[in-house]
């Protein structure tokens, strides 16, 4: 059954129809909501008690850095799907997406150092939660360059999801880092089990910056996939029908 | 499932098996270096050598802030174990009392003399005026 489904839906074809029929949504989706995010949050929610007004990174910062893990969570998804049921269409979907979560996660990274320097007093301290985010940003390049450097693409697809695959062992460990050792940043403010520390008023607009991010990274997923199915199935009846 | 599908998902949960245990081996072995700084109990219990660059990190004890000019004298607790700071130049604004406090010094005759001061905050985030009623309780 399974099998089954995959095979239904892990044709390139039938992606690449499927995402064009979606992608004006989710991009519309995606700016109405961050824009509304963003604005409320920047403009409307009241200030920090604490960090006044610079706490309001947070509406960059919190988004950023959910993604940089899911993009990577996504990923090793497609690398299982690729190793395990040799779905090509996962393996196109794990190169496409990384230069997405590089960028992210980078964003992140700079968010957070910007937003340090007014509240802790510097831009980079070598903690847990810190130094294990930077090496999910040196993983999805590790992951870009390895599959970039074999002229045989199968190979070049394999290999990069078994890397993908070991290095989904760090995702874990940047969610734990906080509780597991002592570190500068501080613990989750939003947790299953006792709910969420941040006040309602600036609570709603960061759920819906997170939600809208979120439809703008699927839209800028759906986008570089399709060319990177292109390249990939240039020589095939299809694409050439298609386009 | 066909059995060529099987033994490449065996394969796979066997890679990622090793190498979460080899991870965790390092981790584990490595323990509390991984701690970004030493409590105020943990330090006087360390033995650290004189002269050795640490980073001490605890609550700004209640009322022990005494300014003098940019000359700053502070106790770092952790509700068990006292630690007298001593700073010279100019703290993050979010540096007070009851608040979380990291510092990168050296402990010399039971003082800690702090070159740079970093603040920690916490992961609660509310409007001001409520904050106050909260603190109040």
């Amino acid at each position: 059954m399974i099998t089954a489904f995959i095979h239904k839906f892990s044709s390139p074809k039938s992606f690449v129809v499927l995402t064009a029929k979606l992608y004006p949504y989710f991009i519309c989706i995606g700016l109405c909501l961050i824009s509304l995010g963003w604005i409320w949050g920047l403009l409307f929610a009241p200030e920090d008690a604490v960090q006044g007004n610079s706490y309001r990174i947070i509406f960059l910062h919190v988004p950023s850095v959910i993604y940089a893990e899911l993009i990577y969570f996504f990923m090793a998804v497609c690398a299982l799907m690729h190793l395990v049921w040799r779905v090509k269409l996962a393996a196109y979907l794990i190169k496409s997406a990384a230069p997405i979560g590089a960028m992210i996660t980078f964003i992140g990274l700079f968010s957070g150092s910007i937003w340090g320097i007014p509240t802790w007093g510097t831009w980079w301290q070598w903690d847990a939660r810190i130094t294990s985010t930077l090496i999910l940003f040196i993983m999805y390049l590790g992951i870009l360059t390895l599959h970039g450097s074999f002229s045989n693409l199968e190979k070049a697809d394999r290999l990069m999801s078994i890397l993908v695959v070991i290095g989904v062992i760090n995702i874990p460990i940047i969610k734990k880092s906080v509780d597991w050792w002592s570190t500068l940043h501080q613990p989750a403010s939003i947790s299953v089990s006792s709910g969420s520390s941040i006040d309602p008023s600036m609570l709603y607009p960061l759920l819906i910056s997170v939600i809208g991010l979120g439809f703008v990274l699927i839209s800028l997923g759906i986008l570089s996939s399709r060319s990177y199915i292109y390249t990939r199935e240039k020589n095939k009846k299809w694409v050439s029908e298609y386009v | 499932m066909l059995q060529v599908r099987k033994n490449r998902l065996w394969k796979l949960a066997l890679i990622l098996l090793l190498s979460a245990g080899g991870v965790s081996l390092i981790l584990f072995s490595l323990n509390s270096k991984l701690d970004l700084f030493y409590t105020p109990s943990e330090m006087l219990q360390a033995d650290i050598k004189p002269g050795y660059r640490i980073k001490l990190g605890g609550m700004v004890k209640t009322g022990s802030i005494i300014r003098n000019g940019t000359k700053l004298n502070f106790l770092v607790t952790d509700f068990s174990k006292d630690v007298a700071v001593t700073f010279d130049g100019i703290p993050p604004d979010l540096f007070k009392e009851d608040s979380g406090v990291v510092i990168l010094g050296y402990f010399l005759n039971n003082i800690f003399e702090a070159e740079e001061i970093f603040a920690k905050h916490d992961e609660n985030y509310m409007p001001p005026e409520l904050n106050i009623a909260e603190v109040k309780i």
